[in-house]
């Protein structure tokens, strides 16, 4: 089969590679090896496993090509190890993730989510992770913790403007 | 602490065990550093995909994999027949059980294949998408045969056979009757009976199966890499179908993207694909995909069943009534078989109950549908809903409170030990602690209340309880007895390092519910440690002591125990060498925090990095007789009792709307008593967990076949699990009734939630429905059913 040619600024970096036009992006970076946070589940769109960010944005891994990434700007969890830095330690916090499947692209889509609304309460945080399936924790967990750090983020930003 | 001494461990300084401390090994988890089966790659891995059986039952007539073979970067392509060549069949038996039939079954499908999804053929290339490319190019000559899927269907004398050498396709049978029916029968003034129906559903781990095999042709050594709970039993496995010897062969779990039970069996294709490892001498790996998980994983629940509830009119409970049938697929699922589900509904129905009567039947059906095998909590949520179900029915009839009824007919909780009429030892129990905990917790009075305001504006609420016991901590009574190689026995190792940290190997496994952190914590307090300083490896059969595993929650329990005895052996080894250092008595010094202080003064003597700076590279300092024991071990098998049982209560709170039959669920409730804790929080998200799965099968899992066999919905898209937006909060609490058939008294927590969720969600239901006079004895209770059970479709 012939493979593309196919270059994106991964993770901050400019990289290269090929890859047969019919491999989604999600199997694109998890061959490469060193991007464990990659996963699959259904590779039809619907558990979220797979989400990573591309431009900005979190979009599924198994439902883009790799040559539909030519050129963007793709950031697994690990290139966002820094902004997620507090979420990650609320998840350790209140165990919201148990066998960890699920768990960066949870982080992901809940980094997200209370970028774009800081202010979701849980039925919010529900609603929009919604998209993302975990099997083992009954998301309770992982509503508190998002739930928590959203909090503690408003509360840090408040600092920052009463200390200006 | 000295041996077997459970009151000297009560006086243990507790700082780790009891404490919600977070998983150390969380922390690396939530980086998405992790490494699973699907992760691993080895020089020149191969990749299988299977052909599988479009039919529910069909014959192969042929197999050409020529036009396969010449496919780009096929490398090849074997059968079932080739298969047959170097595996010795395998059924699953349980010699205690004489009457449960079993067939012999081989890697792939031989000449019938007997459900759809049954690997027939496979095809090994250098990618498995080209592996996938080849498998249209592979021409298999089919003769459909008629299939059977209704187990009623299956059990009438002129069904077609599944196995053509047995006389039907009863798979087994069973029969209970005890208590003293005749004075029952003189006292019923009530008797409620239902039938109920329970639909197949699965698992669903988010990690699909994953299997890797690498044969060392120097070493004469297989290794496998193996999404399971259980390694030993798949060494165990491969060694009685491909005739090595057990310690030839290396099981390695690495990291498990969860499992419920769902990699807990012998899965044929597996087997295949360490066949494939043997024939071709070269390492090959298999990832279900989604689409073949639905398919090939097992199924579980999919039973009907009739039950029947005896009562006098003031709703004192008298006896009870089950006859439960389920189609188990073609095989009983090797080694464990599929009878659990079923011989646990037959008798753990109605148990947190006393009970004057019981009768139960149990029939297993043969038929062409995915087989059968121990999915979470198996058997109790249908055991549960059948005896909660029937009590809130009679509640209904009676006109009693549902927490009332259960005040008068629950087992006291003085009254333990308990035996019940099916033959279960309870060794203590506190159902009715917990239901005050509960209705505590979840403020039932204000509730009731307002349900009843909303009610008059046309809003129905429900509120469901549940009474939940769950089987943990099994002894060699599960399988020992029936003469199948799963261990009961776990055994743990611990290791001095040489810069004074140490080094744990135990035979449980963790697929998420947080192991490493539970010994790690029971190892900590016993030993005297800093959690920090403890390295635990698990699921390697080369580097941990033989052991069972992680099945029928016996982890913690089980494991813990083993830790518990091992690190009780390793604190007396430090203090026996620090004794000899220090001039000083052993009994004299204690051991906390990695650090040997006298007991009088609690000045710190020294810590494990100067003994083993000692033992390892000065052992001139020791005196001459002492030849220091530097590691220690425990094992431990539960023998006291067959089980240990563990028991709790549950409550739901929904919302129905009854124009659409669609549920809102509000908020959930469970009180558990699992033993001692070791850690709330790990206990606390087992419980989430197993509620939330109990929930998906309350309300929407269900493997939907048609008649010929054919899965219609085997895709995420069209079976449903719980996402966050349908999962309401839930709360937990705890009592703690400790065990006394181990030193540790812990007991199991990873099934509670499931086992009893479904019963709470549709009593809950039935609730709401209840001005309706409407109820449903059908799971899912889905918005069609639901609105179907109150008259409002046709
Ligand atoms: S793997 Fe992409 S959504 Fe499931
Ligand atoms: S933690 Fe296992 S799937 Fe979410």
């Amino acid at each position: 089969m012939t493979h593309a040619r196919v270059s994106m600024t991964l993770n901050g970096v400019r990289i290269e590679g090929s890859a047969e036009p019919r491999m989604h992006l999600a199997d694109f970076l998890r061959l490469r090896g060193d991007l464990p946070s990659i996963r699959v589940s259904c590779e039809y769109g619907v558990c979220g496993c797979c989400s990573l960010m591309v431009d900005g944005l979190v979009v599924r891994g198994c439902l883009l090509l790799a040559v539909q990434a030519d050129g963007r700007d793709v950031r697994t969890l690990e290139g966002m190890a820094e902004q997620t830095q507090d979420l990650r330690a609320a998840f350790v916090e209140h165990n919201a993730l148990q066998c960890g499947y699920c768990t960066p692209a949870m982080l992901l889509t809940a980094h997200e989510l209370i970028t774009v609304a800081p202010d979701a309460d849980r039925d919010a945080i529900r609603d929009g992770l919604s998209g993302n399936y975990c099997r083992c924790t009954g998301y309770h967990a992982i509503v508190d913790a998002v739930e928590a750090t959203a909090q503690a983020r408003r509360t840090h930003k408040g600092d920052d403007h009463d200390g200006r | 602490m000295a041996g077997d001494d459970i009151s000297a461990f009560a006086q243990l300084q507790m700082t780790h065990i009891g404490k919600p401390l977070p998983r150390p090994n969380a922390e690396r988890l939530s980086r998405g550093a992790a490494r699973y089966t699907p992760d691993i790659d080895l020089p020149g891995l191969l990749h299988v995909a299977f052909l599988r059986s479009p039919y529910a039952h069909a014959r192969i007539i042929s197999i050409d994999g020529s036009s396969a073979l010449a496919c780009e970067g096929v490398i090849a392509v074997l059968t079932g027949a080739d298969l047959a060549t170097i595996a010795r069949p395998f059924e699953a038996k349980l010699d205690h059980l004489p009457k449960l039939k079993a067939a012999k079954q081989y890697p792939m499908a031989v000449d019938v294949a007997r459900h759809q999804g049954e690997a027939v053929a496979a095809i090994v290339a250098a990618t498995r998408a080209l592996a996938e490319d080849a498998l249209d190019a592979l021409r298999v000559e089919w003769e459909e045969l008629p299939a059977v899927t209704d187990p009623v269907r299956a059990l009438e004398a002129d069904a077609p056979l599944i196995h053509a050498q047995m006389p039907d396709n009863l798979a087994f049978i069973a029969e209970i009757k005890q208590g003293d029916h005749a004075a029952v029968e003189a006292a019923t003034q009530l008797s409620v009976q239902r039938d109920f129906t329970f639909a197949r559903h699965t698992g669903v781990p988010l990690e699909p199966r994953a299997i890797i095999a690498t044969f060392d042709a120097i070493e004469d050594r297989l290794t496998v890499y193996q999404s399971t709970q259980t390694p030993f039993q798949t060494q165990a496995a491969l060694s009685a179908m491909y005739g090595m010897r057990e310690s030839d062969i290396r099981v390695v779990a690495p990291d498990v993207g969860g499992s419920f039970g769902v990699k807990l069996h012998t899965y044929a294709d597996e087997m295949a694909l360490c066949g494939i490892a043997l024939l071709l001498k070269r390492p090959v790996k298999f990832v279900s995909d989604r689409l073949e998980s639905f398919v090939s994983d097992i199924h579980a629940r999919g039973q009907s069943v009739t039950a029947r509830m005896d009562l006098t009119a003031d709703g004192t409970l008298l006896a009870m009534n089950v006859d439960a049938l389920s189609g188990i697929g073609p095989w009983s699922v090797y080694p464990r078989t599929s009878v659990l589900e079923g011989s646990q509904v037959l008798t753990m129905s109605g148990c947190p109950y006393q009970l004057r009567a019981y009768e139960g039947r149990l029939r297993l059906a043969f038929q062409n549908k995915a087989p059968m095998g121990a999915y979470r909590a198996v058997g109790h949520p249908i055991a549960m809903a059948l005896g909660e179900l029937l009590i809130e029915s009679a509640a209904r009839q009676v006109k009693m409170d549902p927490v009332a009824i259960r005040r008068r007919n629950l087992v006291p909780d003085d009254s333990y030990p308990f035996r019940t009429l099916t033959g279960l030892r309870f060794e203590a129990l506190s159902h009715h602690r917990c239901l005050d905990r509960l209705v505590e917790l979840m403020d039932y009075e204000r509730l009731r209340r307002e349900q009843k305001e909303l009610r008059q504006k046309g809003v129905y609420r429900g509120i469901g309880l549940a009474a939940v016991v769950e089987l943990t901590n099994p002894g060699p009574a599960l399988y020992s007895v029936g003469n199948v190689r799963v261990s009961a026995q776990d055994g743990c190792q611990i290791r001095l390092e040489p810069d004074g940290r140490v080094t744990c190997a135990i035979s449980i496994t963790d697929q998420g519910q947080g192991s490493f952190a539970a010994i790690g914590q029971v190892i900590a307090d016993v030993a005297g440690l800093n959690q920090a300083d403890i390295r635990i490896i698990m699921g390697d059969t080369a580097h941990v002591p033989y052991g069972g595993g992680t099945y029928g929650s016996r982890g913690a329990g089980v494991g813990g125990e083993a830790a518990l005895r091992a690190a009780a052996a390793f604190r007396q080894n430090m203090l026996s060498i620090a004794g000899a250092l220090l001039q000083t008595g052993p009994d004299e010094l204690e051991m906390r925090e990695g650090a040997v202080m006298s007991k009088g003064s609690g000045q710190r003597q020294l810590d494990l990095r100067a003994i083993a700076d000692v033992a390892y590279f000065k052992p001139d300092q020791l005196p001459k007789d002492l030849q220091p024991l530097l590691s220690s071990s425990g094992h431990f098998t539960q023998l006291t009792d067959t089980f240990v049982f563990t028991n709790g209560f549950q409550a739901s709170h929904l919302e129905l709307d009854i124009e659409t039959g669609f549920v809102r669920l509000l908020e959930h409730w469970a009180v558990e008593d699992c033993g001692r804790i070791i850690n709330p929080l790990l206990v606390g998200e087992q419980m989430r967990g197993g509620i939330a799965q109990g929930i998906g099968g309350a309300l929407l899992e269900e493997c939907v076949y048609d008649e010929s066999g054919q899965l219609v919905n085997g895709s995420l898209v069209d079976y449903l699990t719980p996402s966050s937006a349908i999962m309401p909060d839930i709360r937990i609490a705890h009592i703690e009734t400790p065990t006394k058939t181990s030193i540790l008294g812990a007991k199991g927590a990873g099934e509670a939630g499931t086992a009893g969720a479904p019963a709470a969600v549709l009593n809950a239901i039935n609730d709401a429905m209840a001005p309706f006079g409407a109820e449903i004895f059908q799971m899912p209770a889905t918005p069609e059913r639901i609105l179907r059970a109150m008259g409002r479709l046709g």
